[in-house]
């Protein structure tokens, strides 16, 4: 069966099983080789394509037990984020971290340790486990927490499912009022505003600016920053008297549903559709907006597999890492080279980072930038320029977007890599848990 | 909500089974999930009592054991106000034609064990004055084909009982609703190749059925409406056409 993730680039053949319930898992590990297990598919890469055989966990999907008073909640790891806020959402709980997408597993999300636009102050979502169970290639099952096996937990924290297939984990959710949020809107006409509008903006509990990333010369950097709380019940009664605290979120009603041709996706609609986004977004500034979780957070879920718009060919997102020191000046030398390029990307994604507990997480220290291009041979050139200069300042690319980086590339950016392939070889998972993206890597 | 009502889900391990349960445990529901394979149906009750935050319980069902049904409904916490069953096995039309007691196995598993374990409910819901029973049927029951006679037969049998139980517990205000649920997208299709507009997902299955049973009417459905017309054409073709068909 062919495989992609969800950049639909690369594409790879490779034997698929599945696992219908979690005892299942020990002899699937056990009998293939090359084998690693897949969630939803919304890697954006190879991260989730066995070297030879893909281990379908998606069927691992039910939730074990919730304490009302912790907000301790332990599911089995192919349940959906999506899932979890349906469920949790009305009575008053929200997940600790989420990524751009609620149609995420448990397990896909530990094993990326995925950021929200809250990374700055509460770390990700591996920094919330607080227990899992990992099935090892040698048919055992290990409990792994901060206390128990901590090595192997924090190597599994971001480890990209090479550790062992995760079976289920525990986390806290937390207590909100209402399903609202409370948004504040910054214009910054250029990149050293959206700076300064992410640095005033750091003690929010959810901050992001999306870029125009087509914004050439002085406009270069042009971006919205969006800032929020969860809404208390009394602000909820005060911006929009009358709304229902946990009014229900709308199923996506738009979707892409065939490729759209490539030559739809040129710099002069992307750059059409930028200036409106930026002008409509720009008029809503100011004051405080009431805004449903589910649009804030998600907001192209609401766009059914929108990863076609960029065409048959796929796409890949570019998503690295620069450490604070070095963030402004080498950020703006990235983005100077996309915008020149004039590769067209729809909006770029700047947000502050924090430090990852993981081996190898993405997370540290600084800022990160992330935008999408359609594949061709000039993008992967100039990406590997880009990569030169993220190299040079000491940051790294993430993996669970990553589809085409250098080995050279990969090395330099994870200081962790060396213990995380001792721990490898140790459990012995070494040539028998690997990914087309392991194998890539070398990892 | 001062009196909780209760339902009995026969067949809790399977993907329409849990979806069901969980639609009704969502309204307020108590679940009493039966199946064989308990541990796999404390896997769902788990998965159900965490989303809903409602009570669910397993209990023990082997619906071949016809013996033990009496007692099986005695040993509940409570008579349910409905019972939902959704048991089933397509089992292998080849090996049946062949095998004996593959035949018999999916015969009695499809027909003979929730015909009379509801016929039993019927009963004790008589006896109360009021209930709601649920028989999940299949659109291969409504005409019998080369490629599934043997299950389509057995469902077929499943689809004449529930339909004169129906007859024949209206009058005292017992409900009794058919499903049939065309192609569903479970454990037991997964990797086959199925038509979008024919094909439901199990919580779409589980939707209909609370909406039938509990909120709306109808005696008989389709889950999936286009089901209706295929199943109208399939019936309406002569038997002489019919039977030279490759279906």
């Amino acid at each position: 069966m062919e495989l992609s993730g969800w950049g639909r680039y690369p594409r790879h053949r490779g034997v698929v099983v599945r696992a219908e319930d979690p005892g299942a898992v020990k002899g699937l590990v056990a009998s293939h080789s090359g084998i690693v297990a897949r969630g939803n598919g919304r890697a954006y890469g190879d991260a989730a394509i066995g070297e030879t055989t893909t281990l379908l966990a998606r069927p691992l999907d039910r939730m074990r037990r919730f304490e009302a008073e912790t907000g301790r909640l332990t599911v089995e790891a192919g349940v959906l984020l999506s899932d979890i806020l349906d469920a949790f959402v009305p009575r008053g709980f929200f997940p600790p971290v989420v990524p751009g997408t609620k149609l995420v597993t448990v397990g896909g999300m530990i094993a990326a340790d995925v950021h929200g636009k809250n990374h700055h102050r509460d770390g990700g979502f591996g920094d919330h486990v607080e227990e899992l169970t990992l099935a090892m290639p040698s048919g055992e099952r290990w409990r792994c927490s901060r206390d128990e096996n901590p090595e192997l937990f924090a190597a599994t924290i971001g480890g990209m499912g090479l550790t062992g297939v995760i079976l289920d984990a525990t986390f806290r959710l937390k207590r909100i009022e209402s399903g609202w949020l409370r948004q504040r809107t910054l214009v910054a006409e250029d990149l050293a505003g959206a700076f300064a509008a992410l640095e005033e903006t750091s003690s929010a509990t959810y901050s992001v600016a999306w870029i125009d990333c087509l914004a050439k010369g002085a406009k270069l950097g042009r971006s919205l920053i969006y800032a929020a709380e969860h809404a208390s019940a009394e602000e909820v009664a005060t911006l929009r008297p009358g709304a229902p605290l946990f009014a229900k979120g709308k199923p996506g009603r738009l979707g892409v549903p065939l490729d759209l041709p490539a030559f739809t996706l040129n710099s002069l609609s992307v750059a059409a559709f930028n200036e409106l986004y930026f002008r409509r977004g720009a008029a809503k500034a100011g004051d405080p907006a009431l805004v449903h979780w589910d649009p804030y957070f998600f907001p192209l879920d609401g766009v059914g597999n929108w990863n076609r718009i960029y065409g048959g060919h796929g796409f890949v997102q570019h998503q690295c890492v620069i450490p604070a020191e070095s963030a402004k000046p080498v950020l703006a030398e990235i983005l100077g080279r996309f915008a020149r390029a004039g590769k067209a990307s729809f909006l770029a994604v700047l947000k502050q980072l924090g430090p990852s507990s993981g081996t190898i997480s993405f997370g540290m220290a600084g800022y990160t930038l992330a935008l999408d291009l359609q594949v061709s041979d000039e993008v992967f050139t100039l990406l590997d320029e880009i990569d030169g200069l993220v190299v040079a300042a000491g940051g790294r690319l993430y993996l669970a977007k990553d589809a085409r980086q250098s080995r050279a590339t990969f090395e330099a950016g994870y200081p962790g890599l060396a213990a995380f392939r001792d721990m490898r070889r140790g459990i012995g998972a070494e040539g028998r848990l690997s990914s087309r993206l392991s194998a890539r890597l070398g990892i | 909500m001062d009196t909780q009502k209760t339902l009995l889900l026969v067949g809790g391990t399977s993907d329409i089974g849990r979806a069901t349960a969980l639609e009704y445990a969502q309204a307020g529901w108590r679940v009493l999930l039966a199946a064989r394979n308990e541990e796999g149906a404390r896997r769902n009750a788990e998965d159900i009592a965490t989303r809903a935050g409602g009570a669910v319980t397993v209990h023990g069902l082997d619906v071949l054991e016809t013996s033990r049904f009496g007692a099986f409904l005695d040993g509940l916490p409570a008579l349910p106000d409905t019972v939902v069953c959704v048991v089933g096995e397509l089992g292998e039309q080849a090996r049946a034609q062949a095998d004996l007691d593959h035949a018999t196995k999916v015969i009695r598993t499809n027909f003979e064990g929730p015909a009379l374990l509801l016929g039993l409910v019927a009963e004790r819901f008589l006896a109360r004055g009021s209930g709601t029973i649920v028989g999940v049927g299949s659109v291969a029951g409504d005409r019998g084909r080369a490629s599934n006679y043997v299950y389509g037969a057995a469902k077929a049998g499943f689809s004449a009982f529930l339909s004169g139980l129906r007859n024949r517990l209206s009058p005292a205000g017992i409900r009794v609703v058919t499903v049939k649920p065309g192609f569903v997208r479970t454990r037991m299709t997964a990797g086959m190749k199925l038509p979008p507009v024919l094909t439901a997902e199990a919580q779409e299955v589980g939707r209909a059925i609370f909406r039938t049973a509990e909120t709306g009417g109808g005696d008989v459905i389709y889950v999936r409406p286009a089901w209706r017309l295929v199943m109208g054409i399939i019936g309406a073709i002569p038997e002489r056409v019919f039977k030279r068909l490759k279906l």
